[in-house]
């Protein structure tokens, strides 16, 4: 029977790993330590782009306390997230950035490893440097891979959902804005760390600050060749991840072969340099977008291009190519669309996913670029986009199937909180208000490698003590993934989080889960949980039913106890188990979730499909100094649609933690490079690669933030997700960014409309206002890019059926809706 | 005078007890605490001062580890994240900062419980700007710091009413 | 983990002590206080002494009968009511409050100089060609300079070159005082006067001054000064009696604005005098590339920052200019 009230989701609890993260138990992977275990130092290329010509490590072999020293002929087979991008080696003898490893030595202490690093000799041939986009653009050799669309273009790729030409020239106006996002890392408090054994038996133990062990698993056993029946990785906690630890990473695997020549445990520690070196982090992104409205305020169409600095490997970067672009119908009524994107490869780390995972930056332009249609327009930007939100259970042009939306709430929420209407527009100069929406979606809907298998799976043993044991292969990055676990399995069996143990991230006895990305880990691991725990309370209702003597499908599980809805008949939990026990044998269930089939069918329609969609309203408010360009952000009120909030104070943190990254970004976050004049260095390096001068906000800085957490209602709940509860750790960070911004011109009347939003930015587009030229900070022009011809799809609104229409039929599929 | 032998012996006292330990002579405090003493609980970030990861209390006062010489220690008091629960219970720091959200992912937290518990000894009423003062020197990515703020507020309300008792 | 190299360690119990041992081991040999600038140095190797001469354990360097001994931590300084304002203020928005606790007052009066090229690992250095600096021949933020261009970023040296104080050095043949300003030279590489042997041992800072300090960054906390501006007054009645400014992060030694006294002396601190003295000392702010924020704008903005420091001076109530620049409640 079901429970009128929900006795354990939606109330703040200790979260279950609590206690270890305070008392310092909580042991991450350099925390761990083996009987005779070895250091590993790599050594760094000092080229952005060079060749291999020799190497020579017999200084290094014979250094005291040197136990191997690897390179790249121990590595024959390549590895890569992305079975189209199959592009690393663990040690290379081509290097594409400043830090791409080239050589490892193992040796008694990390000391002794550094030092030998020194004695290795290298002859390098450097190559011409690729620093940039417009650089990899113009120079296809030489090339930085020898795959990719064409030159050092990696991705290249162009969508068309219906005609957007036509959508255009029937609006009312058209705007066209350039804006540019840069580049920032993800800057976990912990390094990196691997530690790598051949267990007692026998086989393979890696244990590694991974989000997605899963994916590592598959390519150790890929490298190494090895049947990954051999190997075992277990995800330690993640000191922070944000997505900068999803690649399966070259440390690694190079501490994991080392540990099977030498047969003695190996660690690494990466140093805060090697982290930036590792990156994988936020794309630049160049992006040029038209949107099409009409003079009551609806969108007629978008015509989106992107062109992405990708970095020096293949990473995520197929999967972020699609993400600048194809979450942007999701927000707003779109009815055409079309998305053209480019990455290309440059000679730096390589970048991947980061929180937002390629959807921060088309989201910045699309929200700055709403703020200017609402002033031409003469209307207020919050009910601008209150009049153009999707429709819940809709499909977009792209054919994403939307289910619930609670983006009106958030909007009202904040404009509410925030005495918008009383203070946009309306305040003295220097002081702001901006506003923006986003919407995110709850995991990827297809897994990174094709296959049909689930995505989450979930096992649960249940025995005479009375424990409930859940395992699963999802991951622990902080954000509180073991908690909602234990949380849903506790709601189902009617007992207390503190009841559970959760055994999580272990490839080698945990059900796959495919780990802790795309924001899917609530949905997909919450599903696969829920029903295995109703598995095993149907076995419990069955056993407890003949001993209460009443039917099974009337017992309520609540408070630790069984108890019969109609009389007062009830026993414990722990009763109920083992009568549950003699009756069926040994107790245990699994649950497993993949998500629906997406309903689009043309070819790439597979990045974008997710169960459901948060959504997320944010205003910033900002004070500018009008002599000096000085930001300062008092406030921020943002609400965000979570369906439904499994434990309150993790939700709030996820919340919190998400506006301060996206203020962090906004105002002063960048994984810049410095490129010494071409005819003195080819060098290219990072800035800053400190924590000191990669600089992110400190607990002085961050503004106060009031947060709405916006559930549905019973009857509205997203069905697809476990008790209606969506996504909350990337969604709230999306509209933070384009808010500032909007904030800063409703301040000063300048747009910067580029990332971050700095002081001098805005003091060159305050002197520009005052000599009466456009007050604007941003980039100038969008090169050439040689998109490619697009794939056309008919939208649904269009008549179409989700596959690709042939070019001639274009015109005759138009035509016909006409 | 004698110059430094590459390894040396002394007597550190952590968290109230005597730690007899022979060490590398170059190796910090951080160094030594975690893989001498095996004390992991301090955690490291950057290793350059940049951070605030390896905060631990050197004579009551919180300093950072990493850039602490360990021969530089002999005799010198020093407080860890382990030495602070009180037996198997927590302590109102600890408890507070699970219990509000103030650790996420938790590497941060050691370090920033030790900033604050060296601020809530030396003043009790500690204000909600002294507070964000006093952790300023601990960078944290995953919680935004409000919440650690508000769990420092409540631990020193707890502490408060401890006294009073 | 990122670890120190071998190095020798001695402890000195006093000056004359640690004066002889300096003397004795040449330029192998740092002094050592509170470690937290030299220790990252020798990290990334970009300082690399072989010998580390402790200040800790001399005592004498804590004793304060009437100056500043050197060993104060900046903590100490912050705390302690002899601390005139404008060095209170400066030794409070140092870093963060963990270094303030371990770092000293002759630490941050010798900090080295600091450039965005040389700052930074041996590996990245030798990713990008060494600098005049360390290792190397170019100064890559002025390719056409001899000089070494680093920035001095101590945030105590500007404020007691306003407040007029002197430094005390200790070395073998004895003890010397100078002004604070001359113990800088405008040069990145050999920024101090101080000899080699020499233990800077305290500093004496006169009284009556009515002083003040800006500090420009980027965030709240632990960044460098990319400006900092000292300014110490002696009004007589409601006139300008003498004022002195000093600005920091501006060149390679922190350095006192002349010239500004003579025109203004005798004046009341109006907006208008606040406005021909901030432009005075805006001008002489010549920064270069080679610290966080944009170079323009750190020149832009020179001049606004010294009129706050005035106003305060004035009297006027800058509480919220503070809060919004520095996130600092003086």
């Amino acid at each position: 029977m079901k429970k009128t009230r929900l006795e354990v989701v939606g109330k703040a609890r200790r979260r279950v790993d609590g206690r270890a993260k305070v008392t310092g138990h909580l042991k991450f992977a350099d925390d761990l330590s083996a009987p005779r275990m070895l250091h590993c130092k790599l050594l760094r290329s000092p080229h952005p782009h060079a060749l291999v010509e020799s190497i020579d490590t017999s200084k290094a072999e014979k250094h005291p306390g040197v136990h191997l020293v690897l390179t790249k002929k121990d590595f024959p087979v390549p590895f890569g997230i992305m079975p189209v991008s199959i592009d690393e080696f663990p040690l290379t003898d081509h290097a594409r950035h400043v830090g791409d490893p080239v050589a490892a030595v193992i040796a008694v202490d990390e000391q002794t490893a550094d030092e030998a690093l020194r004695l290795i000799q290298i002859r390098f041939s450097p190559l011409r440097t690729i620093s940039d986009p417009e650089d990899a653009l113009k120079n296809p050799d030489p090339r930085i891979h020898d795959y990719g669309e064409q030159g050092n273009i990696h991705r290249n790729q162009s969508y068309e959902f219906g005609d957007v030409d036509e959508a255009l020239a029937k609006a009312d106006h058209v705007f066209e804005d350039l804006f540019f996002y840069q580049g920032n890392t993800h800057l976990p408090m912990e390094e990196q760390a691997t530690l790598a054994l051949v267990d007692g038996d026998g086989k393979l133990l890696v244990q590694s600050s991974t989000q997605n062990p899963h994916y590592l698993h598959r390519q150790l056993a890929r490298v190494l060749q090895l049947s990954a029946a051999k190997v075992r990785v277990i995800a330690t906690p993640n000191g922070g991840g944000f997505g900068g630890k999803c690649d399966p990473a070259n440390h690694e695997m190079v501490v994991a072969k080392a540990a099977l020549v030498l047969g003695r445990p190996v660690k690494i520690g990466l140093t805060r340099e090697e982290v930036f070196y590792q990156h994988r982090g936020r794309h630049p992104v160049l992006m040029k977008m038209r949107t099409g409205v009409t003079r009551d305020g609806k969108l007629t169409g978008m015509h989106l291009q992107t062109l992405l600095d990708g970095g020096g490997y293949g990473s995520h970067g197929p999967a972020s190519t699609f993400y600048t672009g194809v979450l942007t119908p999701v927000t707003y009524e779109l009815p055409r669309f079309k998305f053209e994107a480019c990455r290309t490869f440059t000679n730096k780390p390589a970048c991947g996913p980061k929180r937002g995972h390629g959807t921060p930056q088309p989201r910045f332009g699309q929200e700055v670029q709403l703020d200017k249609i609402a002033e031409k327009l003469g209307k207020d930007p919050a009910e601008l986009r209150l009049g153009m939100i999707n429709k819940p259970n809709s499909l977009t042009a792209n054919w994403l199937r939307i289910g619930s939306i609670g983006l009106e709430q958030c909007i009202r929420e904040v404009v509410a909180r925030s005495k918008w209407k009383d203070r946009f527009r309306k305040q003295p100069e220097g002081k702001g208000l901006g506003l923006a929406c986003s919407s995110y979606m709850c995991g990827a809907g297809l897994p990174i490698y094709w296959n049909k298998l689930p995505h989450s799976g979930v096992q649960l043993l249940v025995d005479r003590s009375g424990q409930v044991t859940v395992y699963c292969g999802a991951t622990e990055i902080g954000q509180g993934s073991d908690d909602v676990l234990a949380s849903i399995v506790a709601e189902v069996l009617g007992i207390d989080t503190d009841m559970i143990r959760c055994v999580t991230g272990d490839t080698g006895i945990t059900p796959v889960d495919l780990g802790s990305y795309s924001s899917r880990v609530t949905i997909m691991m919450g599903n696969a949980a829920m029903e295995a725990a109703e598995k095993v309370r149907l076995q419990l209702a069955e056993a407890a039913a003949e001993q209460l003597e009443v039917i099974p499908t009337e017992l309520l599980f609540s408070n630790g106890k069984v108890v019969h809805a109609g009389s007062s008949k009830s026993m414990s939990f722990l009763e109920a188990i083992q009568f549950a026990e003699s009756k069926f044998g040994t107790l245990g269930s699994v649950g497993s979730y993949a998500p629906p089939k997406p309903p689009g069918k043309y070819k790439g329609a597979g990045v974008g499909p997710s169960p459901a969609y948060s959504f997320s309203a944010c205003v910033v408010e900002a004070e500018v100094d009008p002599k000096t360009g000085w930001i300062h952000v008092p406030k921020i009120w943002i609400a965000h649609d979570i369906g439904r909030t499994i434990n309150p104070v993790l939700a709030q943190g996820q919340v919190i933690g998400s506006v301060y990254m996206g203020l962090s970004e906004a105002l002063m976050e960048e994984q810049a490079f410095r490129r010494l004049p071409e005819k003195l260095s080819q060098a290219l390096v990072h800035k800053m690669p400190s924590m000191l001068e990669y600089k992110s906000l400190t607990s002085l800085d961050m503004p106060d933030v009031d947060v709405a957490l916006i559930e549905q209602s019973e009857e509205m709940r997203d069905p697809n997700c476990p008790f209606g509860a969506k996504e909350v750790g990337q969604g709230p960070l999306l509209p933070v960014m384009p808010a500032l911004a909007n904030a800063i011109y409703d301040a000063v009347g300048v747009r910067i409309d580029e990332i971050p939003v700095t002081p001098d930015k805005v003091l060159r587009a305050l002197e520009l206002k005052n000599s009466g030229k456009n007050p604007r900070v941003g980039p100038e022009h969008f090169p050439s890019v040689p998109y490619p011809e697009p794939v056309f799809v008919a939208t649904p609104q269009e008549g179409g059926d989700g596959k690709e229409t042939k070019k001639e039929e274009k015109k005759r599929a138009a035509a016909a809706v006409v | 005078m004698a110059a430094v032998p590459d390894r040396v012996h002394l007597q550190l006292s952590v968290n109230g007890e005597p730690a007899p330990v022979s060490f590398s002579s170059y190796k910090t405090l951080l160094e030594v605490l975690r893989e001498d003493l095996d004390l992991t609980g301090t955690k490291h970030g950057c290793e350059l001062g940049e951070c605030g990861a390896c905060t631990v209390l050197v004579d009551g006062e919180p300093v950072l580890s990493c850039l602490v010489l360990a021969l530089e220690c002999e005799g010198k008091r020093i407080e860890t994240i382990e030495g602070l629960a009180r037996g198997a219970e927590l302590h109102p720091l600890q408890a507070a900062f699970t219990d509000l959200g103030g650790s996420q992912c938790g590497y941060c937290t050691p370090g920033v419980i030790m900033a604050a518990k060296a601020l809530l000894d030396r003043n009790p009423n500690a204000s909600r700007e002294e507070i964000k003062e006093a952790t300023a020197g601990n960078l944290c990515r995953c919680t935004g710091y409000l919440q650690i703020t508000e769990a420092v507020e409540r631990a020193a309300a707890e502490l408060r009413e401890e006294r009073r008792k | 983990m990122l670890r120190l190299p071998w190095f020798d360690h001695r402890a000195p119990r006093t000056v004359a002590e640690a004066a002889k041992i300096l003397a004795g081991e040449g330029p192998a040999a740092m002094l050592i206080a509170g470690g937290t600038d030299l220790l990252p140095n020798m990290k990334r190797k970009h300082q690399t002494p072989k010998v580390l001469v402790s200040l800790k354990g001399i005592s004498a360097l804590r004793n304060v009968n009437g100056t500043f001994g050197s060993g104060m931590t900046l903590s100490e300084l912050v705390k302690s009511e002899r601390t005139p304002t404008a060095l209170r203020q400066a030794a409070a928005q140092v870093a963060t409050p963990l270094l303030r606790n371990m770092a000293t007052l002759g630490g941050n009066l010798c900090l080295d100089t600091r450039c965005t090229y040389y700052n930074q690992n041996y590996e990245w250095r030798e990713a990008i060609g060494f600098c005049l600096k360390k290792d190397g021949q170019t100064c890559w933020v002025a390719t056409a300079s001899k000089r070494c261009v680093a920035v001095s970023s101590t945030d105590t040296a500007p404020a007691l070159i306003a407040l007029n104080a002197e430094v005390i050095l200790s070395g073998v043949d004895g003890e010397r005082s100078i002004p604070v300003e001359n113990l800088y030279k405008n040069d990145g590489i050999d920024y101090l006067s101080r000899k080699p042997d020499e233990v800077l041992t305290a500093v004496k800072i006169p009284s009556g001054w009515k002083s003040t300090y800006w500090k420009l960054r980027r965030r709240g906390s632990f960044d460098f000064p990319i400006l900092g501006v000292g300014a110490a007054i002696r009004f007589s009645g409601d006139v300008i009696d003498e004022i002195r400014i000093a600005l920091g992060a501006a060149a390679s030694r922190p350095f006192l604005v002349e010239r500004i006294n003579d025109k203004v002396k005798g004046k009341k601190l109006t907006d208008d005098v606040i406005a021909e003295i901030s432009s005075q000392v805006a001008s002489r702010a010549k920064p270069m590339d080679n610290t966080d924020m944009d170079l323009y704008w750190r020149k832009e903005v020179a001049d606004d920052f010294a009129g706050y420091a005035l106003r305060e001076l004035r009297g006027d109530d800058m509480r919220a200019e503070r809060q919004r620049f520095a996130r600092f409640l003086p």
